[in-house]
């Protein structure tokens, strides 16, 4: 048995050991939106928060509403529920955070921006434009050798639209993270 | 006005009667303003100290402490006391110089983030960014720290921002829409709590330092004593129920009694009230009070089911629930004699493992002795601080806390060098009475500078030095787990601490004879001023009983 961090406990530790014990990232994907004073400082006490938890934001969204006083921080992790839990918890605490919803996915209408730099010299370029058409995907500059793309949708809509074009030549890429909004006529 | 006397005024409109600081550049302004503002300034000889002596004084009088620095190093040295504070819930206030905004982010002489570098250890902070938001942001700060759990509260402020000239209106409410903490408790949850009470055949009462900063702790005593309940306390939340008294199991957790981690092992029902489940209180966690139910009281919603989880959790003010607790448990009349049982079992194993140690053969003082020697030296009548280690756990063990308040140690950072300028706080907030510090050879030596403040001052706190030459708790695990490698933990005979105390101006003295121990300490006690005494005990002695790290609360040791 290994109790991790002990001083009492003199057993070397496995690099594996170590890792198993901070394996945090197995449960569901969880999409938080967080209404928060538009302050100074205040993304760092929350990013600040995660890290301290031991938690890794996988996309991070910030913007005002439709009150200038407040701004909306969408971000979206992995985790089992439990601890994510405790961080809603320890989020609450914090001064400056105004609401925070934990999105049920069936519930929430979530949405990405990508722009997509796509080499497409030659033949591949009718077929990327196929693909853009499929997936709604703008095109929004074109050089000789070269396409840039505008894709919004889902995280997964966009992650697939990824799949189809890397073999073309995926030259960059850039993503905003997901921004979600519940549905129906309730306040997210 | 400036805006350093508007700070000034916020000050005393927050009834502020004393702060503890040290004076630097960037907060010249601030103390050109205290020069005559008419409020007690002790100056501390080292930021720590005062953060210290500012937690001590709200510790032991329930006021919100203020300590003050400067910016860069002054701020950074406050950083150990505010992480302190922030651990054990403690409301003091940090004004911390900051350089003129114009250098903001240059790296300029004396400039740290201390926003940044705070921000993980605090309740909140404000940096001023507007002088017109400096008596607001203060007036916030004291309510954020008193408030809900208690904690510190940072206000970082610029030199130029403090010398503008303001038109200063007192401020009369806060506006904090992101901070509403919950005190009422909810009442179909505290019904179901007394069911499970009067339902409940082994029940333990778990009361932690959430208590004490509740001013709860007579309502605990009503509920306790409302039926034949069995009481532990964390080390926090001794003097929460008046020991020793026959319902009283001791303290709880690794060096606890061995009754209270029993009664805690095979209760079937565990009250937690403004106590959190320390890996120290559980031991192995997926091992602990592994039949028990818990009702969980706390004000923190983050503390419920964090380490373990609550059955029927409380969310609030102790003060507003235990006493509607009490009222719905009498109401049930619960038959007494279900307990009866559970008693003879408690009493087995307190008369089977009473707290004890093997008394010396000659005239050697052993540190359990000093503790006892020490609650006969007071009547018991003290405020009694402590620094962190083998001294602060046999002093939670034996010197029995009646009272709540009583009791100042660095529970959760576990902080050396807390004892003695927490003394010195603690009686400057309370000075008709006695206050003593149990302090230890390596502990003390960390904050040692202030006995100068406390000659300065007159600040008549009494220093016992657990004298025994080592490091003493981290020997105690080199001996036990580590193979007796005793890798530097030996301080021998530096320093001499009765020179220091004479040089500091304070009264230095040496106890090595158990037979006048008592009678010594009385002395010292009744000798005017600061003392510092040195007392010589046994070189290697262990704390008992045990918890072993991570091992479960049965498989005590000692």
């Amino acid at each position: 048995m290994s109790v991790l961090g002990e001083p009492g406990t003199k057993e070397v530790l496995s690099l594996d050991e170590l890792e198993a014990a901070g394996g945090l990232r197995t449960g569901r994907k969880h999409i938080l939106s967080i209404l928060v004073e538009n302050k100074p400082g205040v993304l760092t006490r929350i990013t600040g928060l995660f890290t301290r938890r031991g938690f890794n934001i996988d996309t991070l969204a910030v913007g005002p509403t439709d009150d200038e006083t407040i701004s909306r921080i969408t971000l979206t992790l992995d985790g089992a529920k439990h601890p994510i839990d405790q961080v809603t918890k320890q989020l609450h605490k914090l001064v400056n955070v105004l609401k925070i919803r934990d999105l049920e996915p069936e519930e929430t209408l979530a949405r990405e921006l990508a722009l997509f730099k796509i080499s497409a010299d030659g033949a591949g370029r009718a077929e990327v434009m196929q693909i853009c058409e499929i997936f709604r995907a703008k095109v929004v500059d074109v050089s000789k050798r070269s396409l840039v793309v505008e894709v919004t949708g889902t995280y997964s809509k966009i992650e697939a639209f990824e799949r189809l074009v890397r073999p073309f030549g995926l030259i960059e890429m850039a993503r905003t993270g997901e921004i979600a909004i519940s549905r129906g006529r309730s306040e997210t | 006005m400036r805006a350093v006397d508007a700070l000034m005024e916020c000050l005393k409109a927050e009834g502020v009667d004393v702060v503890f600081g040290l004076p630097g550049g960037a907060n010249l302004p601030t103390y050109d303003a205290f020069y005559d503002a008419g409020i007690r300034h002790i100056l501390v000889r080292h930021e720590a100290g005062g953060g210290h002596a500012a937690e001590g004084y709200a510790k032991a009088t329930g006021k919100v402490g203020v300590s003050l620095g400067t910016s860069g190093p002054g701020a950074t040295n406050l950083v150990t006391p505010i992480c302190d504070a922030m651990m054990d819930s403690v409301p003091v206030v940090f004004l911390t110089g900051q350089v003129r905004t114009e250098l903001l982010g240059t790296d300029g002489f004396q400039e740290a983030d201390t926003i940044g570098i705070t921000m993980p250890i605090v309740k909140h902070s404000f940096m001023i960014q507007h002088p017109l938001e400096l008596p607001r942001s203060l007036h916030e700060a004291f309510h954020i720290a008193r408030t809900g759990r208690p904690g510190p509260v940072v206000v970082d402020i610029p030199q130029d921002l403090s010398r503008a000239d303001i038109p200063y209106e007192p401020v009369t409410d806060v506006h904090l829409p992101g901070y509403q903490p919950t005190t009422d408790g909810n009442q179909k949850q505290i019904r179901l709590a007394a069911k499970a009470l009067a339902n409940a055949n082994r029940p333990v009462i778990y009361a932690g330092g959430g208590v004490v900063n509740a001013n709860a702790a007579g309502e605990l005593t009503e509920l306790v004593l409302s039926d034949r309940f069995p009481i532990t306390c964390t080390v926090m939340g001794l003097g929460a129920f008046p020991a020793p008294h026959e319902q009283w199991l001791g303290m709880l957790g690794m060096h606890g009694t061995r009754a209270a981690n029993y009664a805690m092992d095979e209760a079937d029902l565990i009250v937690a009230i403004g106590a959190r489940f320390d890996d120290r209180i559980t031991g192995k966690l997926a091992e602990f009070a592994p039949r028990a139910k818990f009702i969980h009281i706390d004000i923190d919603p983050a503390e419920i089911s964090k380490n373990v989880p609550a059955h029927i959790p409380i969310v609030g003010d102790a003060k507003n629930i235990v006493p509607r607790l009490t009222a719905e448990y009498r109401a049930l009349a619960a038959e007494p004699s279900r307990l009866e049982e559970w008693w003879t079992r408690i009493r087995s194993w307190q008369e089977r493992y009473p707290l004890g140690y093997e008394d010396s053969k000659d005239l050697e003082i052993k540190p359990q002795y000093m503790v006892q020697a020490l609650y006969e030296a007071t009547g018991g009548d003290a405020i009694v601080s402590s620094d962190v280690g083998q001294h602060q756990m046999w002093t939670a063990q034996y010197f029995h806390f009646n009272r709540p308040r009583r009791w100042i140690n660095s529970g959760g950072l576990g902080t050396m060098g807390f004892g003695l300028p927490a003394a010195m706080g603690a009686k400057v907030g309370c000075p008709d009475e006695t206050v003593v510090c149990v302090a230890g050879d390596g502990s003390v030596q960390m904050n040692m500078q202030e006995l100068a403040t406390c000659a300065q001052e007159g600040i008549a706190i009494k220093v016992f030095v657990m004298n025994n030459g080592y490091l003493g708790m981290v020997r105690q695990w080199q001996e036990l787990f580590w193979d007796k490698r005793y890798s530097h933990v030996d301080m021998g005979q530096w320093p001499d601490f009765v020179k220091v105390a004479e040089a500091y101006g304070a009264t230095g003295m040496r106890f090595e004879d158990k037979r006048t121990l008592v009678s010594d300490m009385k002395e010292a006690l009744a000798t005017e001023g600061p003392v510092l005494v040195d007392v010589r005990v046994t070189r290697e002695e262990n704390t008992y009983p045990m918890i072993p790290a991570g091992q479960p609360a049965r498989d005590m040791v000692g």
